[in-house]
């Protein structure tokens, strides 16, 4: 029991809900598996470009691993054996290096500002965040969406007092939906799938901008069908399929 | 010491009891499967910079924070916990099962719902932090946020100590205590407490490695902010984000504290009679 | 302030019932497995019985029919018992301390009077040890002592000298004696000895109820049930009284002084087995058991035993047929 309680008190919890596990094995009447690691902010747009290469593909099963980019960026360097990468900005795809094939950018996201539906605070723009009774949360510099967070509040000369500053923006929503925070900083796309959670626009929000990359990966067994799924995201009907979720051009 | 004092003073040993090699076998995968992970740990490390990575401000102020509210949590599972496994042991009705299966939920609950259920009773809009957040206190966010989330966690371990303990004993003790004129708080001072020594040494080790692991609780719960909130757990969360070395640096550090505090704690059972 | 027990254990067949008057010893004799413990337990405040009344004086310390159960605390009766129950996390003489502590004396007089308790018991060089430390005696003693010095008003010792040698048993056995003078005791033993050197009143217990009782001489000279001169020690013979003597239901005569024998009674006369031998004719029976006692051996029969010198006379065996013959038989008394 000791043994046990020491492992439990030095283990971190995983970070990664959506990781499904990962098989590059044929299953039987020839199915082939594409492993696509993606990060957590384009889980809806890409389910839905799954869907839509499984049923150009058949005998394609796609197999998503959506997370915070640089859990996924660690794990390729690990060797996971993922076929396609698509990370929330450049720095975790240069993290990875050589082991992805010529990325290239597929999408750009801005960020606006989340609030509880009754917007308690009276949130109106990004001044209002600079008071210190309302309760912000953001992401923390060192992961995309806070990178970016800070590069905004320098573009404005803002200064924020956060009370929180998470590892994802999922977090980050998380406090905004239940009423935890008064007002958070998020990604354009977070506000349309969230419930209980309305959005306050940020005037020259294109000032800090996250662009993201997308590339096949140089060991994936299946280089042809990757490089297939990197192309029907960069097509027209997948660049349309972003849109509609809220992100930008590339 | 000369050597013939010291053949004399050696008493001779009882062989152990024969132990069958799968038992050995089995124990060996056993050590293996915790100690590989433990020794992958050290090995990553890069002791280049690894003074530099433990000693940052960021470093020091998450170890300070961890070590600060994982004693004061460790003290409210005693304060506490304690009391509730009395309580516990001496319950009389039949809803007691039921009773201690429910203390002891924080144990099995996955932490990130441990942090949910602590947001829902003290959260803003929770069943006693909406009420107190209207009053002005906000508990959400804060160092004491931090201690609530740990103490919750971890206090199954002192209940569960003190009760087994009591369970163990039996409490002849505390009823000649009575004939002898004592009311019950001198019988549960003089006669109850000290008799749980080890059992509380136990349950306040345990408590306390695991209030220094806790992560999940507090991410949802507290929230993440240098030196309010980011203990040293969160602090290697982030790390990993961007800063790899530092996280397995301060990773190696918290190994180190929890072995040392086991071993320390444990020292006194492990000599020979 | 007379003691006065009424005990109804169902789940250990215990139903007793018998009174202490006030500042005397009662031995409740009888085997291990005969209550005495239970009886012990329920008026120290440990038990709860399924039925009876227990009262001190005018302090009523159980009434299962009323739904009273004072708790042990407001009892003031110190338990000695067989496991002596010391505090293991204190010293000896934090131990013979509690009462006097825990009743409001200061540490420093409550250690005081500890002290001279344990000097008293002759325990007074292992007051800095811890009760894991003392041997079965030692550790019997301090017990002894802390329940004496706790002042109480009711002392219950139960077989205080079981697994003690010898020499502790007699230094206690004199040390109880005196120290009891004048305190209400009831004292659960298996042997005569102890009632007889430290009681005044005697209650025998076969299997859970009190099988006879009354003054300790008595009780244990001129028992008026077998059981209670087995307990004793003897062995009871019941007849018509004769001039001669009593006339027993098979036919033999025991001869004895029968004038105490109240006019029409039955009489009876409780033999040591000393006071028996074997010879030719005499009282038939067979024998059962050969006990060693000393360097004599006792014959068992069913009717009678006698103490043999096995080097003067050849030793029958178990199923043997003999006869007992009454050497001494003293007086024979009423039943």
């Amino acid at each position: 029991m000791l043994a046990a309680a020491l492992a439990a008190a030095v283990s971190l919890t995983a970070c990664a809900p959506d990781a499904q596990p990962h098989s590059r094995t044929a299953t039987a009447a020839g199915d082939v598996t594409l492993t696509v690691f993606a990060a957590a902010s384009l889980k809806d747009a890409f389910t839905e470009l799954g869907a839509t290469f499984e049923a150009t593909h058949p005998g394609v099963d796609v197999r998503f691993s959506f997370a915070g980019s640089a859990d996924l960026a660690a794990q390729i360097t690990e060797g996971a054996p993922a076929d396609v990468f698509a990370s929330a900005n450049e720095r975790q795809m240069d993290a990875v290096g050589e082991a992805v094939r010529e990325p290239q950018l597929l999408a750009s996201n801005t960020l606006t500002i989340a609030v509880p539906s009754d917007n308690p605070a009276g949130v109106g723009g990004l001044m209002d965040l600079e008071n210190a009774a309302v309760r912000l949360v953001i992401c923390a510099p060192e992961v995309p969406c806070g990178a970016a967070t800070a590069a905004l509040a320098d573009a404005q000369g803002v200064t924020f007092h956060p009370v929180s500053e998470e590892s994802n923006v999922t977090d980050v929503l998380g406090k905004v939906a239940s009423g935890e925070a008064d007002a958070g900083i998020v990604y354009v796309t977070d506000i349309a799938r969230a419930t209980d959670v309305d959005g306050v626009a940020i005037e020259g929000a294109e000032s800090a901008v996250n662009r993201y990359p997308i590339g096949a990966l140089a060991t994936s067994e299946h280089a042809e069908l990757a490089d297939a799924f990197v192309a029907l995201v960069l097509a027209d009907a997948g660049q349309a399929v972003l849109a509609s979720y809220g992100f930008g051009a590339p | 010491m000369s050597q013939s004092a010291s053949v004399q003073r050696r008493a001779p040993r009882a062989p152990a009891a024969p132990t069958p090699l799968w038992v050995r076998v089995l124990a060996g995968v056993a050590a293996a499967l915790v100690l590989l992970p433990l020794l992958g740990v050290v090995l990553r490390v890069e002791w280049n910079g690894f003074l530099e990575r433990v000693t940052s401000e960021q470093a020091v102020t998450a170890m300070g924070l961890s070590l600060r509210t994982a004693a004061i949590a460790t003290v409210l599972c005693l304060a506490l916990g304690a009391p509730l496994g009395i309580v516990l042991h001496r319950m009389r009705w039949k809803g007691r099962s039921v009773a201690r299966a429910l203390v002891l939920a924080p144990l099995v609950l996955p932490p990130v719902v441990g942090g949910l259920a602590l947001l829902y009773a003290f959260g803003r809009r929770g069943l006693i932090g909406g009420p107190l957040d209207s009053a002005g206190l906000t508990i959400a966010f804060s160092t004491v946020a931090v201690v609530l989330a740990q103490t919750f966690v971890a206090m199954p371990f002192t209940v569960l100590a003190v009760e087994s303990a009591l369970a163990a004993r039996g409490e002849r003790l505390e009823v000649i205590a009575g004939t002898l004129g004592a009311k019950a708080s001198t019988t549960l001072w003089r006669v109850t407490l000290p008799s749980l020594k080890t059992a509380l040494a136990t349950g306040a080790v345990l408590a306390f490695a695991r209030s220094l692991g806790e992560f999940g609780a507090t991410l949802t719960f507290a929230g993440s902010l240098q030196g309010v909130t980011r203990t040293a757990p969160l602090e290697i969360y982030l790390a990993r984000e961007g800063d790899p070395q530092t996280a397995v640096a301060l990773g190696l550090v918290l190994l180190v504290i929890a072995v040392t505090v086991v071993v320390v704690a444990f020292r006194p059972l492990g000599r020979p009679r | 302030m007379t003691l006065s027990v009424t005990v109804g254990v169902e789940s250990r067949r215990v139903n007793a019932q018998f009174t202490v008057p006030e500042g005397t010893t009662l031995a409740l004799l009888g085997r291990n497995g005969s209550g005495k413990t239970t009886i012990l337990e329920t008026i120290a405040g440990l038990l709860a019985p399924d039925s009876g009344a227990v009262a001190h004086g005018d302090r009523t310390f159980i009434d299962v029919a009323d739904g009273v159960f004072l708790r042990a605390r407001d009892r003031h009766a110190a338990l000695v018992s067989q496991a002596d129950s010391l505090f293991p996390s204190m010293s000896v003489l934090d131990n013979v301390a509690f009462g006097a502590r825990a009743r409001g004396a200061s540490r420093s007089d409550a250690r005081a009077t500890a002290q001279t308790w344990l000097g008293r018991v002759a325990a007074g060089d292992l007051a800095s040890r811890r009760p894991g430390e003392l041997s079965g005696g030692q550790a019997r003693r301090v017990s002894i002592a802390r329940a004496l010095a706790s002042s109480p008003t009711l002392v219950l010792l139960d077989e205080p000298f079981a697994g003690l040698d010898l020499e502790s048993a007699t230094a206690i056995r004199a040390l109880l004696a005196e120290t009891l003078r004048g305190i209400t005791t009831v004292i659960a033993t298996h042997a005569a000895l102890d009632a007889h050197t430290l009681a005044s009143h005697i209650a025998v217990l076969d299997g859970g109820r009190v099988a006879e009782s009354g003054p300790v001489t008595r009780v244990l000279t001129k028992p008026h049930t077998a059981f209670a001169a087995t307990m004793a020690g003897r062995v009871l013979l019941m007849g018509t009284p004769e001039s001669q003597g009593i006339r027993l239901s098979t036919g033999e005569l025991v001869p004895c002084e029968t004038e105490s024998v109240a006019a029409g009674a039955t009489a009876a006369v409780a033999l040591h087995p000393r006071d028996v031998a074997l010879e030719p004719t005499g009282i038939a029976d067979v024998v059962t058991a050969l006990e060693p006692h000393g360097d004599l051996v006792r014959v068992h029969g069913a009717r009678l035993a006698a103490d043999v010198d096995p080097v003067a006379v050849p030793l029958p065996q178990p199923g043997d047929s003999v006869h007992f013959a009454v050497k001494l038989a003293g007086s024979a008394y009423s039943v």
